[in-house]
C-alpha cells in the first residue's frame, strides 16, 4: 500500500472534509453520551434546538461566534505562513484588557470618535504582544510554539493582577473585576432584545478583509510563498523574515481585536474567566476551515453552537458539559484526517 | 539578604525543589524521546492530565497505587500510539496535530472525571505516597529532610533518567531512535523502520508524561483538578531545548526550574508589597530566557518535525 499526492485537489473535497469530520466527531462522541446514560439522539436533538432552534439560540450562538472568528482568522493568518502562533488567548486577554483600561476613561469624544480608536489600541495591544516571541523566531530561531504557549500564562496573570490591583471596580463588592467602559465606547446592539452586537459585523468585515488580502495582495501572495517553502521564496527575492513578522504581527491584531470587541460588545468589563479557551478553539476553527478566511465564519459558528448548545444538554440530560470541547476536539483531529485523504490517495 | 539566605538553607526547600521538579523530569524524558526520533510532541499537556485523573481515578476507585501509575501509563501509551497514528503514519502537522491532541486528551479526561466523580464543593481526596524510608539516612538532621523523604515516584524519575541516558547512547536501539531522528533515509537504508522506532519512542514517551502527570495526583496533591497541570507539560517542551537533548540536563533543567519555582513560592509571604502574580510569572518568562539563551547552541535533532514519507524526499 502507497501513499501518492494527488495532482491537484478536488474542490469539492475541501468543502466535504470538514462535513465528514463533523459527522465522525459527532458520531464517536455519541459513544460518550451513551455512557453518561443519555439518550443520544434526544441530546443531540436538545443541544441543536438550543443553539439554532428560534431568535434566542440563533442570536446567542452567533454572539458566541464572534470572538472565534477573530481567534480563528488569527490563527489561519499565522499558520498561511507556518508561523505557528498558539498564543491568540493571550493576545485575546491583552485586546481586552487595554480597551478596559482606556474604555473606562471619559476623555469626551463621541461613539464615532471612541470606537474605531479603541478598537486600533485593542489591536496594537495584540500585536506587541505578539512582537517578542515573533522577534525570538526571526532573531535567535527560539520556537514560537513554546514562546507564544508560555505567554498565554503570563498574559491572564498579568490580567489578574491588573483586576485585583489598580483595574478593580470599587463598586464590585471585592469581586476581581476591571471598572466598566464608559457608555459612548460601548458597541451598540444588532438585535433588539437580544446579546448579538455589532462586533459581530466587525468579524464578518475581518474575515472579508483577510480573504482579500490572502488572495490579492502582495503580502498575501508572499506569506503563502513562506509557509510553501522558506528557501524557495527566499530565493524568489521575498524578504522571508520581514514576512514572517507582518504575519505574526497581523494574526496578533486579529487576535487582540478579539478581545476588544468581547470587551466593547458583550462584557463591560474584563475578568480572568473572559475567554473560556477562545485561542485554542481559534486554531480549531482556523483548520476546519482549512485556513481559509471566508471558511472560518461558518467553522466558528459551528464551534459556537456546541458550546452553546452543550450547556442545556448538560442541564435537561446530565451529560458533563465538557461533551463541548470533546467534540471540537474530536472534529479538529478527524478534520485533520479527512485533509490528509483530500490530497492523497491510497494506492495497493 | 538574611532571609533569602533562611529559604535556601531550610531542607524543607531542597525537598521541595525536587518534589516539583518530579513530574517535569517524567514530562521533559518523554518529549525528549520522542523529539529524539524525530517526532514533537505537543500533546504533552493533555497527556499529562489523562495520565493525573486516570492515576487518581484508578486508585479512588480501589486500585493500589503503583497500578494507577501503571494505569496512566497504559493511557498514555494509547494517546501516544494515536499521536503517532496521525504524525507518523499520516506524516500530518505535528504543531496542530500536537496541539489537537492535548486538547482532545484534556477534555475527555475532564469528561471521562466528571461523569466518574459527582460535582462537589471540595474534590474527594485519595491516600497518596508516602515518602520512602531509608534506615539511617531519611532520620539524618538536615540531610535526612532535604534529601531522603522523597515518594518512590520520585526515585523512579532520578533513575530513568540514568535508564534513558544509557538506552540512548549504549545500546543499538539506542542508535537507531536517534538515527530516526537525524536522517530517517539512512536509517531506512539500514533495513531499519523509521514509523517502528518512531512510533514505539512516542508510545514510551507518552507513557512517560503520563506518568509524570500522574505523579501529581497520587504524590504531590490527593486530589485531581481541572486546572492541574498549569503549562508543565509546555515547560517541558521548553525544557528539552534547554536541555540540548540529552538526559542528564534535563535533569539540571528540571531541577534548576525545581529550585527557583521552590524559592519564589517562599518568597512571596516575604514581599507582599509585590503581587503575588509577578512571582507566578517569573517560572514561564525564565523557561523563555532559557530557550533564548541556549538558542545560539541548540544542536537540534537533524529531522525533528519532517515528516518521513518512504520513497518522497
Amino acid at each position: 500500500m502507497r501513499l501518492e499526492r494527488r495532482e491537484r485537489v478536488p474542490a469539492l473535497a475541501l468543502v466535504a472534509a470538514p462535513v465528514a469530520a463533523i459527522l465522525a466527531a459527532l458520531s464517536l462522541c455519541s459513544i460518550l453520551i451513551a455512557l453518561a446514560g443519555a439518550s443520544v439522539l434526544a441530546a443531540y436533538g436538545t443541544l441543536l434546538n438550543e443553539s439554532f432552534g428560534g431568535r434566542l439560540g440563533i442570536t446567542e450562538t452567533l454572539t458566541r461566534a464572534t470572538p472565534l472568528i477573530f481567534t480563528g482568522l488569527a490563527a489561519a493568518v499565522a499558520f498561511r505562513a507556518r508561523f505557528w502562533n498558539i498564543g491568540a488567548e493571550g493576545q485575546f486577554y491583552m485586546g481586552a484588557i487595554a480597551v478596559a483600561a482606556l474604555g473606562s476613561i471619559n476623555f469626551g469624544l463621541s461613539p464615532m470618535m471612541e470606537i474605531p480608536l479603541l478598537l486600533v489600541c485593542g489591536a496594537l495591544a495584540g500585536a506587541c504582544f505578539i512582537a517578542g516571541p515573533a522577534i525570538l523566531k526571526v532573531q535567535f530561531g527560539v520556537d514560537e510554539v513554546v514562546t507564544t504557549l508560555l505567554l498565554n500564562f503570563v498574559a491572564i496573570l498579568l490580567v489578574s493582577l491588573l483586576v485585583e490591583g489598580p483595574m478593580r471596580d470599587p463598586l464590585s463588592f471585592g469581586w476581581p473585576q476591571s471598572e466598566p467602559i464608559i457608555d459612548t465606547a460601548v458597541l451598540p446592539h444588532l438585535v433588539e432584545r437580544s446579546r448579538l452586537h455589532w462586533g459581530f459585523v466587525l468579524a464578518l468585515l475581518a474575515a472579508a478583509a483577510v480573504a482579500f488580502l490572502h488572495a490579492r495582495s502582495v503580502f498575501g501572495l508572499s506569506t503563502i510563498a513562506v509557509g510553501l517553502s522558506a528557501p524557495a521564496a527566499r530565493h524568489a527575492g521575498i524578504k522571508v523574515e520581514r514576512v514572517l513578522i507582518m504575519a505574526a504581527l497581523g494574526s496578533g491584531m486579529l487576535a487582540g481585536l478579539g478581545g476588544a470587541v468581547e470587551v466593547m460588545g458583550l462584557k463591560g468589563y474584563v475578568t480572568t474567566d473572559l475567554s473560556p479557551g477562545y485561542g485554542a478553539a481559534g486554531v480549531i476553527v482556523a483548520m476546519l476551515a482549512s485556513l481559509n478566511p471566508l471558511g472560518i465564519v461558518p467553522a466558528a459558528v459551528f464551534v459556537a453552537a456546541m458550546f452553546v448548545g452543550a450547556d442545556a444538554m448538560a442541564r435537561a440530560h446530565g451529560v458533563p458539559s465538557f461533551i463541548a470541547d470533546v467534540i471540537v476536539a474530536t472534529s479538529l483531529l478527524s478534520m485533520l484526517v479527512a485533509l490528509f485523504l483530500a490530497e492523497y490517495r491510497v494506492r495497493r | 539578604m538574611t532571609e533569602f539566605l533562611d529559604i535556601v538553607l531550610a531542607a524543607s526547600f531542597w525537598a521541595a525543589a525536587l518534589r516539583i521538579a518530579t513530574p517535569l523530569i517524567f514530562g521533559t524524558l518523554g518529549a525528549l524521546l520522542g523529539e529524539r526520533s524525530g517526532v514533537l510532541n505537543l500533546g504533552i499537556e493533555g497527556i499529562m492530565t489523562a495520565g493525573a485523573m486516570t492515576g487518581w481515578l484508578a486508585v479512588y476507585l480501589g486500585a493500589p497505587l503503583w497500578m494507577g501509575l501503571l494505569a496512566a501509563a497504559c493511557v498514555g501509551a494509547l494517546v501516544g500510539l494515536l499521536h503517532a497514528g496521525l504524525t507518523v503514519q499520516l506524516g500530518l502537522s505535528q504543531h496542530v496535530a500536537g496541539l489537537g491532541i492535548t486538547l482532545f486528551a484534556s477534555s475527555l479526561s475532564w469528561y471521562i472525571y466528571r461523569l466518574s466523580v459527582p460535582s462537589s464543593g471540595s474534590p474527594p481526596k485519595i491516600t497518596p505516597f508516602a515518602p520512602v524510608h531509608f534506615p539511617v539516612l531519611s532520620d539524618l538532621s538536615w540531610i535526612g529532610e532535604a534529601l531522603f523523604r522523597h515518594t518512590a515516584p520520585t526515585w523512579l524519575a532520578l533513575v530513568l533518567v540514568a535508564g534513558v541516558a544509557w538506552g540512548l547512547w549504549r545500546t543499538p536501539l539506542g542508535l537507531a531512535l536517534r538515527m530516526a531522528g537525524e536522517s530517517p533515509q539512512a536509517c531506512e537504508a539500514q533495513g531499519v523502520s523509521v514509523f517502528g522506532l518512531r512510533t514505539g519512542a512516542l508510545m514510551a514517551g507518552s507513557a512517560l508524561m503520563a506518568v509524570g502527570g500522574a505523579f501529581l495526583t497520587t504524590a504531590a496533591f490527593d486530589s485531581f483538578y481541572f486546572t492541574m497541570i498549569q503549562g508543565r507539560g509546555w515547560i517541558c517542551i521548553a525544557l528539552v531545548v534547554f536541555a540540548s537533548w540529552q538526559p542528564g540536563k534535563a535533569l539540571l533543567g528540571a531541577i534548576l526550574y525545581g529550585m527557583f519555582d521552590a524559592f519564589q513560592l517562599r518568597l512571596q509571604p516575604l514581599v507582599p508589597e509585590i503581587p503575588y502574580q509577578l512571582f507566578l510569572m517569573m517560572p514561564y518568562l525564565l523557561s523563555i530566557a532559557a530557550l533564548v539563551l541556549v538558542s545560539r547552541r541548540a544542536s537540534v535533532p537533524q529531522a525533528l518535525m519532517v515528516p518521513y514519507r518512504k520513497g518522497e524526499r
